[in-house]
């Protein structure tokens, strides 16, 4: 008769599990290395971030300074992509907008993700109760609303800031989230890790943030990546049509937008914001999806 | 069925009214108002008095809760959103007048959509890493990347300057080209040269969507044991995909299409502005920037409808072409 296995000791636990965590990290690396189209995106925003965080420095011109004498010139060595309508260098306006179209993504996707995610789990863990069909019926009647009407609207009756583009966006954007989350909920809270923590006497917030949500984090990575893109797409419309930051704030929204009636004479004050935008949220839309398929090779597209 | 498509309805009340009630809120915390219009533009030394006017005038002087229940007492009753504070006219009026120019607009653009991106997603699947799939991998990422309002600007750019002419920037028709002076053909063509730009922007950023998720239910699908059935009795390659296995990737293709629905004018907006298209969206937008509230409580309400009634009939259709799914 064998002898009863030694219980390990949580030192070794502790151990064991260190190690196999430092692998699953390797083990996504290694399956995210090899979408070449992600790597593409990575290291496109890698470059992108570079350029706005050392905006200052990389800059050759401050964002508002103008030069009327040099209006609507052509890229040359001097200006790489033109001069606008004012005078102003379009490639120093393009990196400090890569600052304000980064950071609106990230803060305006954390804000969906952050609503999103808790709505959902909280909704998905008392999915039937009355909790859970009045969460449901909002975050529709949210989705339901075309999101740039909603957006254009909220922001033409608040004061026009980055910040509040920011917040709107967010707010604006959770529901798809929240259904996302609510779903993996609706399977996960049958498992049993939730019954032993229920059996112990964990607190249902506990349950929800602490044992399930850890369990739903790759799928809300994958999203809140997406909704980055989809974010900085939403902020250059709203600049466009004139509801967001107020000029001469150096967003590519506005760029575009008002390089519109010079199209004739300088194209180039509306192709180069375009194209840095679409490269941008190609690069999100490209780190999504490799991420999506190194996190759980097994999750649906 | 009945019960639930029913419980389904019955739940569309409760919704209504919390999307009149925040629609009508929102516009209490809005900036500007009738005397602000009116008065912008002429002497700067306002007579309160005539503010007070003014404000009996629309009915703007009465408890909230008054207005709050007589504006939607005329929308329910009445079917009567209020007039534009600067036209003056009814606000269903002018809705229901530029309404066909979006209609024809987004059934044009809906048409092509899935007549271009269902095939193309169905030939990507089935003959997956080949370089037509790869091309409409990257045109798909590509058109889900663009703004539409650049791809429509960069058209203006590259085809309509460049035809001099030919091919116009914006509105909606020529007026020189009317059913005296022209054939019906005549008329045609010309209202072909004006859509065919804001169309191309709408179909290329909308398919884009809808061929990734052909595409990949379409593989999804092909990897079921009824389609190696299918192959091993010895149906021809194209009964297998086109009777078996499209048939069934369309399935979640309505979900897709019923988001798509739902939004479908948020889309057609940005595009009617820059085209200068006469539609509802271009009339939305401007009574935002211009504070015309009752307009753009129309197009809240308008947008939240349309939402409502694409997301619900999709949920039917759903029901209605799968027999798999049971609802309580």
């Amino acid at each position: 008769m064998a002898a009863p296995a030694r219980p390990r000791r949580p030192a070794d636990l502790q151990n064991q599990n260190l190690g196999r965590e430092e692998k699953q990290y390797v083990a996504i690396w290694r399956r995210f290395r090899r979408s070449r189209s992600a790597v593409f995106g990575l290291i496109l925003l890698a470059i992108l971030a570079t350029l706005a965080i050392f905006a200052p420095q990389i800059a050759p011109q401050k964002w508002d300074f103008f030069d009327t004498s040099l209006k609507n010139l052509p890229p040359s060595p001097e200006h790489w992509f033109g001069t606008d309508q004012y005078g102003r260098d379009v490639f120093s306006r393009i990196i400090w907008g890569a600052r304000i179209s980064l950071s609106v993504g990230f803060v305006a996707a954390g804000v969906a993700v952050l609503i999103g995610a808790t709505w959902g789990a909280v909704a998905g863990f008392y999915a039937g109760s009355w909790l859970d069909v009045t969460m449901m019926r909002i975050a529709e009647a949210i989705d339901n609303i075309p999101t740039l009407t909603l957006l254009v609207v909220v922001s033409s009756i608040i004061s026009r800031s980055v910040y509040t583009v920011m917040v709107v966006i967010g707010i604006t954007s959770w529901p798809g989230l929240a259904f996302l989350v609510r779903a993996q909920f609706l399977s996960l809270r049958e498992r049993d890790f939730v019954q032993a923590a229920q059996a112990l006497g964990a607190p249902d917030m506990r349950i929800i943030f602490k044992h399930v949500l850890p369990n739903a984090v790759a799928i809300i990575i994958v999203n809140a990546t997406l909704r980055i893109g989809n974010a900085i797409l939403a902020e250059t419309a709203l600049n466009f049509l004139g509801f967001g930051a107020p000029p001469p704030y150096p967003t590519w929204g506005e760029m575009l937008s008002s390089g519109r009636n010079f199209l004739r004479v300088a194209p180039w004050v509306t192709t180069v914001p375009g194209i840095f935008i679409t490269m941008t949220v190609l690069s999100f839309n490209f780190v999504g999806d490799g991420l999506r398929d190194a996190l759980d090779p097994k999750m649906k597209r | 069925m009945k019960r639930y498509l029913l419980r389904r309805l019955l739940q569309l009340i409760p919704l209504f009214f919390i999307i009149t009630f925040m629609t009508f809120g929102l516009y209490q915390l809005a900036p500007g108002g009738p005397e602000q219009i009116f008065l912008r533009g002429e002497n700067s030394n306002i007579n309160p008095a005539d503010i007070e006017k003014l404000k009996e005038k629309w009915g703007l002087n009465k408890p909230l809760h008054v207005q709050y229940l007589t504006w939607l007492k005329n929308l329910v009753i009445h079917g009567d959103l209020g007039n534009s504070y600067i036209s003056q006219r009814p606000v269903t009026e002018t809705w229901l007048a530029r309404l066909p120019a979006t209609l024809q607009l987004n059934i044009i653009e809906l048409f092509l959509i899935f007549a271009l991106a269902i095939p193309l997603g169905i030939v990507c699947a089935v003959r997956q890493y080949s370089w037509i799939d790869y091309g409409a991998q990257t045109f798909s990422f590509l058109g889900h990347s663009m703004p539409s309002f650049w791809v429509g600007l960069m058209l203006i750019l590259f085809v309509a300057l460049p035809s001099h002419g030919a091919i116009p920037t914006s509105g909606y028709r020529s007026f020189e080209v009317t059913p005296e002076t022209h054939t019906w053909l005549g008329i045609m063509l010309d209202r072909a040269r004006y859509m065919l730009l804001p169309v191309i922007t709408l179909t290329v950023t909308g398919m884009a969507a809808i061929t990734r998720y052909m595409r990949n239910s379409m593989l999804e699908v092909l990897k079921e044991d009824y389609i190696r059935t299918a192959r091993a009795k010895g149906l021809a390659d194209r009964v297998v995909i086109y009777k078996h296995a499209m048939r069934n990737a369309l399935l979640p293709i309505i979900t897709i299409m019923g988001v798509f629905l739902a939004t479908i004018f948020d889309g057609s907006a940005i595009v009617e502005m820059i085209f200068a298209w006469p539609g509802v969206g271009q009339y939305g937008l401007n009574a935002v920037t211009s504070q015309d509230h009752p307009v753009v409580m129309a197009l809240l309400l308008f947008g939240f409808m349309v939402g409502t009634v694409a997301s619900f009939s999709t949920e039917i259709v759903y029901v209605l072409v799968d027999p798999r799914i049971r609802y309580s």
